[in-house]
C-alpha cells in the first residue's frame, strides 16, 4: 500500500475516534472541544493528501487555531465546569433514541446509495497542472473569478463582528 | 491514490456523528461544537469531489470547490461568533447552558 | 532513502544546535545582560570543582533543579490537562523550526543540498498554522489549573495570541508581495542581491523593502510570544504567575524553555525574513564560492561557503537574541487595554497601510 494511502486511513481513523469521543464525553465540556481539535487537524492532513494545500493551512489557521480557542475561551468565561444536568427525562430519552437510531439508518441509506452512483477515480497526481491548489493558482481563482463572493464575505464577517459584539455587551443602563 | 469511495464516506460517517451529537446532546456549545462537525464533513467531501473533477475541458485546473469550502470556514466563522455571543447572553440570563432551560416560548 | 537520511540529519542539526544548545545559552543570556544592562554583576556562584565561569554553569544547575523538584498537582485541577498542556506548548515552539533555512542551496556531489528541513512551497504558512496551534499551551494551563490566578492569566494569554495572530499575518503580506513567495529559502536567496536606492547600493534586505512591515512583525511575534513588554499572562508582579502558578518542576522548566525557543524561532525568523537569512552582505554566493574555489578547488570552496553561511545565520540570529532581551529590560509592562488597542487600533491600520503603499510603490516602479 502507498504512503499515501496509509496516511489516509490513518487520519480518517483519528478523525473518526476524536468525532466520537467529542460527542461522547457527556461530562468534559473541555476535552470534548480538544478531541474536536484533533479532528480538525487530522481532516487538514487528509486535505494535504488530496491537493488542497491553501485549504489545510487555513483549516489549521482558522478553524483550529481560532474557532476552537474561541469555544475554549467562552467555556473558561463562563466558567462552565462539568455539566450535571440530571437524568434525561423519560420521554426525552426514548426521542433522543429514535433520531439516533434515524441518524444511522439514514448513514447506512447514503452509503448504499453512494456505491452506485460514485464517479471515476479522477486524474494522477502527476496529471494535475503544477501548483494546484497552491496558494498562487487559489489567489488567482479568487480574486479573477471570485472576488464578488470574497467582498460579499467580508461584508458578512463585518456584519458578524458588530452583531457578536452588541450580543455580549453587557447592558448600560 | 486514494479511493474516492472512502473519502466521501468518512465524509459521511463524520455528518452522522454531528447530527447525532446534535440531537442528543443538551450542552448547548456542544450542540454549536456538533454543528461545526458536520460544516466539517460537508467540506471533506467538497475537496474530495474537487480533487475527482480537478482538471477541466481544456486542461486547466478546476479549484471551484476548494473555493467553496474557503466561503464555508469564513461562514463558519463568523456562525461561531455569533452563535458564542448568544450563548453568553443565555447564560447570563438563565444562568445554565441546558438548552431544557431555555424553554419560555415551548406550549 | 539518501532523501529521509538527509532529513533526519538536518532535523537533528537543528535539535542539537537550535533547542539543546542555544535554549540554556538564552537562559545565562537573560541573565548576564539584564545584569550588565543594570550595573549589577549577575548570577556567578554556580561552580564545577571551585571554578566559576561568569556564570555559565548555572543553566545546567537551572536544569539539574527543576529536574528534582516535587511535582504538584493542585488538588481539584484536571490532571491529564493540566500535564498535557506543557507539551502541548513545547511542540510547536520545537515544530516551527523545520521550514527555517539556516543556508542556502549549494551543488554538492551531483545533486542540490538545501540547507533547511523541509523545503515546502509554502513555508510561511505553516509557521502562521504552527503559531495558531501554540494558543491552546496556555489556554489549557490556565484553565485545568484550578486557581483564580491561572485562570486570569489564561484568558489574558488567550485574547492577547489571538489577536496578535491576525495582524502577525497582515504585516507579513508586505514581504510575500516584494519577495513574490512563500518559501523562505527563496526569500533568503532573493535577499543575496544589492538593491540600489537613489544611488547608494544597499543589500536587498527585507528590512530595507519593508521597515514598517519589519516594525510591526517584530512587535507582533514578541507579543505572541507573551514576552515583556506584552507579559500580561504572566506578569510576576499581579498575578503570581499567571497561567504558570500551579506547575512546578520540569513542567514548568518546559514551559518556561518552550519560551526561550520561541525567542530563538523568532529571531530565526526575522533573520530569514528580513536582515537577509544566510546571506553575507555585498558578498553574492557565487563570489564566495568563485574566490574561494579559485584557491582551493570547487569542492572545498562550496563546503566553505556553507560554512560561512551557516555561520552569518548564527550570528545574525544572536543579535536579534539580544535585541529582544534589549527590549524586554528596557520597557514596563503594558496594560491589558493598552495591548489589546494597540494591536486593533494601532497595528491592524498600519499593516493594512503598509499592504497598500507597498502596492502602489511596485506598482510605480512597474515591477509588478
Amino acid at each position: 500500500m502507498e504512503v499515501s494511502a496509509l496516511l489516509f486511513y490513518a487520519f480518517a481513523s483519528l478523525a473518526l475516534i476524536s468525532a466520537v469521543a467529542m460527542v461522547a464525553f457527556v461530562r468534559h465540556a473541555v476535552a470534548g472541544v480538544l478531541s474536536l481539535t484533533v479532528t480538525m487537524v487530522s481532516l487538514a492532513g487528509i486535505f494535504v493528501l488530496l491537493e488542497a494545500h491553501l485549504v489545510a493551512a487555513i483549516q489549521i489557521m482558522v478553524y483550529a487555531g481560532a474557532i476552537l480557542v474561541l469555544i475554549l475561551f467562552v467555556i473558561m468565561l463562563l466558567n462552565l465546569r462539568e455539566d450535571d444536568f440530571g437524568r434525561v427525562r423519560p420521554g426525552r430519552a426514548t426521542l433522543k433514541l429514535a433520531g439516533s437510531v434515524l441518524a444511522v439508518c439514514a448513514f447506512a441509506l447514503l452509503v448504499q446509495q453512494l456505491r452506485d452512483v460514485m464517479p471515476a477515480q479522477g486524474p494522477a497526481a502527476e496529471a494535475l497542472p503544477a501548483g494546484f491548489g497552491g496558494y498562487r493558482a487559489m489567489g488567482i481563482a479568487l480574486y479573477t473569478d471570485y472576488v464578488v463572493p470574497v467582498e460579499t464575505v467580508g461584508l458578512l464577517l463585518l456584519a458578524a463582528i458588530v452583531g457578536a459584539v452588541i450580543l455580549a455587551k453587557r447592558r448600560i443602563d | 491514490m486514494i479511493p474516492i469511495e472512502h473519502v466521501i464516506g468518512l465524509s459521511l460517517a463524520l455528518f452522522t456523528v454531528g447530527l447525532v451529537g446534535a440531537l442528543v446532546r443538551r450542552n448547548l456549545i456542544v450542540i454549536m461544537m456538533s454543528i461545526e462537525l458536520m460544516l466539517n464533513a460537508v467540506n471533506l467531501a467538497l475537496v474530495g469531489f474537487n480533487r475527482v473533477w480537478a482538471v477541466g475541458a481544456m486542461g486547466q485546473g478546476r479549484l471551484d470547490g476548494q473555493i467553496f469550502v474557503l466561503m464555508i470556514i469564513a461562514v463558519a466563522a463568523a456562525e461561531v461568533a455569533v452563535g458564542l455571543g448568544i450563548v453568553v447572553s443565555l447564560v447570563r440570563n438563565r444562568d445554565s447552558v441546558n438548552i431544557e432551560e431555555a424553554n419560555l416560548l415551548r406550549w | 532513502m539518501l532523501f529521509f537520511l538527509v532529513v533526519l540529519a538536518k532535523a537533528l542539526f537543528i535539535l542539537a544546535v537550535g533547542v539543546a544548545a542555544l535554549a540554556p545559552i538564552i537562559t545565562w543570556i537573560e541573565r548576564k545582560q539584564s545584569a550588565v544592562m543594570q550595573d549589577r554583576i549577575g548570577a556567578n556562584r554556580a561552580d564545577i570543582g571551585g571554578v566559576t565561569v561568569i556564570g555559565l554553569f548555572h543553566p545546567i544547575a537551572d536544569v539539574l533543579k527543576l529536574l528534582t523538584k516535587e511535582d504538584v498537582v493542585p488538588r481539584g485541577a484536571n490532571r491529564a490537562l493540566h500535564m498535557m498542556a506543557p507539551v502541548i506548548s513545547a511542540v510547536p515552539a520545537i515544530a516551527a523550526f523545520a521550514v527555517i533555512p539556516f543556508g542556502g542551496v549549494y551543488e554538492l556531489a551531483g545533486g542540490d543540498l538545501t540547507l533547511v528541513a523541509s523545503d515546502a512551497d509554502w513555508g510561511l504558512l505553516y509557521i502562521l498554522a504552527i503559531g495558531s496551534l501554540a494558543t491552546y499551551g496556555g489556554v489549557i494551563a490556565g484553565w485545568s489549573s484550578n486557581s483564580n490566578w491561572a485562570l486570569l492569566g489564561g484568558m489574558r494569554c488567550t485574547a492577547q495570541m489571538i489577536s496578535y495572530e491576525v495582524t502577525m499575518g497582515l504585516s507579513l503580506v508586505g514581504v510575500f508581495m516584494v519577495f513574490g513567495t512563500l518559501k523562505l529559502t527563496d526569500m533568503g536567496v532573493a535577499q543575496d542581491s544589492i538593491l540600489w536606492i537613489f544611488g547608494v547600493p544597499l543589500p536587498n534586505w527585507g528590512i530595507f523593502l519593508q521597515p514598517l512591515g519589519f516594525l510591526l512583525f517584530l512587535t507582533c511575534v514578541m507579543a505572541e510570544n507573551k514576552r515583556p513588554p506584552f507579559d500580561l499572562p504572566e506578569a510576576e508582579s499581579e498575578l503570581v504567575a499567571g497561567y504558570f502558578t500551579e506547575y512546578s518542576g520540569m513542567r514548568f522548566g518546559l514551559f518556561y524553555m518552550s519560551e526561550f525557543i520561541e525567542v530563538i524561532v523568532i529571531s530565526a525568523l526575522v533573520t530569514a525574513i528580513f536582515l537577509g537569512g544566510w546571506s553575507i552582505p555585498y558578498l553574492p554566493t557565487e563570489v564566495i564560492i568563485g574566490t574561494v574555489g579559485g584557491w582551493f578547488g570547487e569542492g572545498a570552496g562550496t563546503i566553505i561557503c556553507m560554512l560561512l553561511h551557516v555561520a552569518t545565520f548564527f550570528l545574525k540570529v544572536l543579535f536579534m537574541i539580544w535585541v529582544q532581551m534589549l527590549i524586554r529590560w528596557s520597557f514596563p509592562r503594558f496594560r491589558y487595554d493598552q495591548v489589546m488597542s494597540l494591536c486593533w487600533k494601532g497595528i491592524l491600520p498600519l499593516s493594512i497601510a503598509n499592504i497598500f503603499a507597498t502596492a502602489l510603490v511596485m506598482l510605480l516602479r512597474g515591477s509588478v
